[in-house]
């Protein structure tokens, strides 16, 4: 965190000087270590087991927060007699297709009730496993049954309690020692700590990065820290959460207001051309009706509103019919594969460098290579828009200029500082920034240039049916100075949305379903209250209370910690005096405290939902988790993941340990791509050393807006690798010399650098070598310094709920010396594909 | 003159960002130092230096650990370094043309438009930290953002340190909370936290910029005992004066002499 978010990690220092303990797990020792309390050195692509026998610690000890767990956790629901265990199958859940590749999730449901299941639980696993379908889930809920049977004394062998603990009991301190290298003492330090830290009095946080997320378990991995947090009562809890730490500014705001394929602002799924019929049929499967899911149509509608306006009604289905439809993964590395297959003829790149920043720069390439058009929109001419000229397939002869036929547009951008506009950080803060000076030249804004690319093209449209969705889009932003800026804020008070009186509203509780106001995002409703620009606030933290609701705006509703209804006790008292955060006023017959309360503020702790109710008035008084459609926290999924309802460890796709926990190695839906462009390691000899890659504080991503200053430039001139004295005695490497390493994607070049920051880890009776390399280089890009691109190394193997990429654990070779030029890379690459 | 001004520099919550470095270069507009891998640990500027005003240093310190007797770090110190602005300044004492001066702020500061590239000072600091730039010649240090304090700012570096670790303010009040740190961080058990510098008593009279160390000075590349340089110039001037008196009387002596021989 301190290497990667050095200004966030002010704050763990100021908790460190109030006396928090902070641990560091991580495979190498880095500047975050350094002022840690403790560093565990951790093998890479190992977490589940780590967490998972954290876990077993609490559940075999009974040190779980009994009250909290049994109130607002699904530890009582009873699970189908159908579901079998990854422990009864050998590393397989019930409901796995071998032809298919993918689970069918009905049998991890709970115990069926005489109303049956809900549509979407019978339409089974394979759809989701499609569309990333499970990564909207993350926000939205999957259709549970609000109500499932449940067994209060967490003794029924099929309760989720039960489960949770059988799966979990071989997860010990013994196998963390023998998978992750962490010393059994270590880890009893950690685990006596974090439980010692959690319950009425204390609680504890996770933070965590890519370093989590980067696997083909991804979404696992935060899911068993979500089933630790719950059990320690950790979440909905000042001081407590899981703390994702995004990788750019605004990430938050780019998945609120998405640039991903498969969803649509605030979380609504994206249509789909093979299942959704028109608004009714798509809303019928989209979610559940308990919960605030159970609102989804007022959303949805609004949202159409705000894009389609008058041309919106209740006859045409508010102009549901003009969304984009998907017709499977359109994913970034599917994409890729389409561009080499000829299927995808042009591509925007906005603000992103994917031939040094994403996987598997080869396949990259040689995806724009075969394109028709390319439009590179960027602060430099970063490698993605040259790789035409000097890529590095060019030195080895694979491509040459003259045959490719990708016509290239570059297009300069303005900076953040050059105009204005939201940030949304992962605390969900919207902080608006001024601008600070004009752009110069051509540069522009990103919203300048789709706002008058739009224009463009609608004064290029016919009066045929085709172009009717684009020509009945709203496009009429104020435009300001010279260059006809649009008005940022104007965009900001249309996602904000307005009511019937054209005023802007103030929370999302007055959208309506009637078509009677419009909202560009659900959740950032109340952005705009009051005609203010909230996100502009900036009281300073002197002058207002310690949750500083007066800085910025924070979705929803300005509320700074989700779920804190779980902050008092089911009947609505803090916990304790020193984690007192929002409470039930019986006086007054409301809730209040410190942050906005996370639930309906006149609903008593006591209320009980009468059957049959609808979305909000469906959860109980003493449910937290309002966008359940249960209400509760869960600790076993019984819908929404295609990977299985508990986390169970699997090695990375490329690793050089058996998994000694079950037969099957690695995530057996985990999504892979046997292609000749970006083949896999033999998991023989030939890769020894587990690979890992990161960034650097000097730098930022794929180096565009690092390497061409020279004050960054400087502190970090060249590509290096990280490795312990011990693997450059073993590997022939000496400190400040060069070092190739292999994949079979390439060999790669960097500077060695030997250091006791990184440790050889003993598995079992083996030794265990660790090589780290960041990823800010590339050939070009206007830098100062340039070197290899460490992202030719990785693999493309994606998590199959989110479709992020295992760039954080792979094997790899390393040798002295530079690598080999030209073609002859090629040769050494070849003998190590064939053995 | 104005109040004291200083900077308290705690080693202990540095996070090895440079933060402070790229801000004062930026502010400064100091040319870059050169893109060198050096292959020491994560430092790659190296040493303060007349393009170098901030400098963070990085000391891993390694023991043994359990797998196959490798040693291993288990501590990573990182500091960042600057001019000491001392109270007694042989820069200062040693410049010819008075490009050296000490400010309102008593803080001591080359003036670019007067430096004659000399290059007495450079040898003179006992720190190092004064030095000449090539292709320009003359010396150049940090000024601890003269022309920001004149202004009401304070330092670049300072205001860019995200965790504090560079805090600037009136010395006194510094050095007041630099006593509590580290008592604290003794009692925490970190028997080897000292401060450097804050001693008026030392040898160059205690410094404007002083640290919170965690160990031994010399682990940090910092001399353990520095004196100001022009610390006898004083005494030499004496006893160079008493010499030229005492010449000067054996040659009048011998004048004397010739005309009594007359």
């Amino acid at each position: 965190m301190a290497e990667c978010h050095p200004v966030g990690f002010q704050w763990v220092m100021e908790a460190k000087a109030r006396g928090a303990k902070v641990f560091h797990v991580d495979p190498r020792f880095t500047r975050t270590s350094a002022l840690a309390d403790r560093h565990l050195p951790i093998r890479a692509g190992s977490d589940i087991v780590l967490l998972g026998a954290l876990i077993n610690h609490v559940l075999a000890n009974e040190l779980d927060f009994r009250e909290y767990v049994l109130a607002y956790t699904n530890a009582a629901s009873l699970v189908s007699e159908d579901f079998r265990d990854t422990e009864d199958l050998d590393g397989l859940f019930s409901g796995w297709d071998p032809e298919t590749a993918t689970y069918d999730p009905r049998s991890w449901a709970y115990e069926s009730t005489p109303e049956g299941r809900p549509s979407e639980q019978a339409e089974g696993g394979a759809r989701h496993a499609k569309t990333a379908g499970p990564d909207t889930y993350g926000a939205r809920g999957a259709a549970v049954h609000p109500s499932p049977p449940t067994d209060p004394t967490l003794t029924h062998p099929r309760c989720v309690y039960q489960i949770v603990k059988r799966h979990f009991a071989r997860y010990t301190p013994e196998l963390v020692e023998q998978l992750c290298g962490i010393p059994r003492d270590d880890f009893a330090e950690l685990a006596e700590a974090i439980t010692a830290n959690s319950g009425r009095e204390r609680t504890t946080a996770w933070v965590y990065s890519v370093g989590w997320t980067q696997h083909s378990v991804g979404a696992q991995y935060i899911r068993t820290a979500s089933i630790l947090q719950l059990l320690l009562g950790n979440m909905g809890r000042p001081g407590g959460g899981i703390l994702a730490l995004r990788g750019h500014a605004s990430i938050q705001g780019s998945t609120d207001i998405p640039t991903l394929f498969n969803i649509l602002p605030g979380y609504l799924d994206m249509p789909d051309a093979g299942r959704h019929e028109g608004l009714d049929h798509y809303l019928e499967l989209e979610g559940g009706s308990t919960g605030f899911w159970g609102n989804r149509r007022a959303y949805l509608v609004s949202l159409l509103k705000a894009w389609w306006g008058e041309a919106a009604t209740e006859e045409n289905d508010f102009c549901f019919g003009h969304l984009p439809r998907m017709t499977g993964d359109h994913g970034h590395y599917t994409t890729v594969m389409n561009q080499i297959d000829g299927i995808v003829k042009g591509y925007f790149v906005v603000g992103e460098n994917p031939v040094v920043g994403s996987s598997g720069g080869r396949a990259q390439r040689l995806g724009l290579a075969n394109l028709d058009w390319l439009v590179v929109r960027d602060l430099a001419l970063v490698e993605t828009a040259t790789f035409w000229l000097d890529g590095p397939e060019l030195e080895t002869g694979e491509l040459r200029t003259e045959d490719i036929g990708t016509e290239v547009f570059f297009l300069p951008a303005a900076s953040h500082v050059e105009k204005e506009g939201t940030f949304t950080n992962t605390q969900r803060l919207l902080q608006w920034r001024e601008k600070a000076v004009d752009p110069s030249g051509d540069c522009r804004s990103e919203l300048w240039f789709y706002y008058h690319l739009g224009k463009l093209i609608r004064r290029r449209l016919t009066d045929d049916e085709i172009d009717r969705p684009v020509r009945e889009l709203t496009w009429d932003y104020p435009e300001l100075g010279v260059h006809g800026e649009p008005s940022a804020e104007a965009v900001l008070r249309e996602i904000n949305g307005v009511g019937p009186d054209g005023r802007a509203l103030s929370s999302t509780s007055q959208l309506r379903a009637d078509g009677s106001t419009t909202c560009g995002c659900w959740i950032y409703c109340g952005v705009y209250a009051d005609e203010v620009n909230q996100a502009a606030r900036r009281r300073p933290r002197r002058e207002q209370s310690a949750v500083a609701p007066e800085w910025g705006w924070a979705w929803p509703a300005n509320r700074r910690i989700l779920y804190n209804r779980a902050s008092a006790d089911p009947e609505g008292r803090p916990w304790s005096e020193r984690k007192a955060y929002v409470w039930w006023d019986a006086e007054r017959g409301e809730w209040t405290g410190h942050d906005v309360p996370d639930c309906e503020i006149g609903k008593p702790p006591g209320y009980v939902p009468p059957e049959g109710a609808f979305a909000q008035d469906a959860l109980a008084g003493t449910d937290p988790f309002i966008m359940q459609s249960d209400g509760k926290g869960w600790l076993y999924v019984p819908l929404g993941l295609v990977d299985g309802p508990l986390p169970a460890h699997y090695e990375p796709h490329e690793s050089p340990v058996a998994n000694p926990l079950y037969a099957q190695q690695a995530n057996p839906a985990r999504h892979t791509y046997n292609r000749p462009e970006s083949p896999y390691n033999a998991p023989d000899g030939r890769f020894p050393y587990v690979l890992t890659t990161y960034r650097l504080t000097e730098h930022h991503t794929a180096g565009a807006m690092s390497r061409p200053l020279a004050y960054l430039a400087e502190l970090q001139p060249e590509l290096f690798c990280e490795v312990s004295p011990r693997l450059a005695a073993e590997a022939g490497l000496t400190n400040g010399g060069w070092a190739t390493i292999v994949t079979s994607r390439a060999v790669v070049e960097a500077r060695v650098l030997v250091t006791g920051r990184m440790r050889p880890l003993r598995l079992g009776g083996v030794i265990v070598h660790q090589v780290g390399l960041p990823y800010h280089w590339g050939w070009g890009g206007g830098g100062l310094v340039t070197g290899d691109v460490t992202n030719d190394l990785t693999p493309l193997v994606l998590d199959p709920n989110v479709y992020i990429q295992e760039g954080k654990a792979m094997t790899c070779d390393v040798r002295p010396g530079r690598r080999p030029r030209g073609p002859a890379a090629l040769d050494l690459l070849e003998r190590y594909r064939r053995g | 003159m104005a109040e004291r001004m200083g900077f308290f520099t705690d080693t202990s919550v540095c996070i090895g960002c440079k933060a402070c470095e790229v801000a004062c270069k930026e502010w400064n507009q100091i040319p870059d130092d050169g893109f060198v891998f050096e292959a020491t640990s994560y430092d790659n500027t190296g040493m303060l230096g007349a393009s170098t005003w901030r400098h963070v240093a990085f000391i891993e310190q390694s023991r043994p650990v359990a797998v196959g007797g490798d040693e291993g770090v288990d501590r990573w110190l990182m500091s960042s370094d600057v001019c000491k602005h001392c109270t007694r300044a042989a820069c200062l004492d040693v410049c010819p043309t008075g490009a050296l001066f000490r400010t309102e702020f008593d803080t001591v500061v080359v003036q670019a438009d007067i430096c004659n590239g000399c290059g007495y000072c450079v040898p003179a600091c006992p720190y190092g930290v004064i030095d000449r730039r090539e292709g320009d010649g003359r010396a150049w240090k940090c000024t601890m953002c003269y022309d920001r304090q004149r202004g009401g700012l304070e330092p670049a570096c300072s205001k860019a340190c995200p965790t504090d670790s560079i805090q600037f303010g009136p010395l006194d009040e510094l050095r007041e909370r630099a006593e509590q740190r580290v008592a604290r961080l003794r009692a925490d058990g970190n028997e080897r936290a000292r401060l450097y510098g804050e001693s008026p008593d030392d040898g160059v009279g205690g410094t404007g910029a002083f640290f919170l160390l965690l160990d031994e000075p010399e682990v940090y590349g910092l001399p353990p005992d520095p004196v100001v340089t022009t610390r006898d110039l004083p005494a030499m001037w004496g006893w160079a004066g008493a010499a030229a008196l005492s010449a000067a009387g054996a040659v009048a002596l011998a004048f004397l002499r010739t005309g009594e021989r007359r």
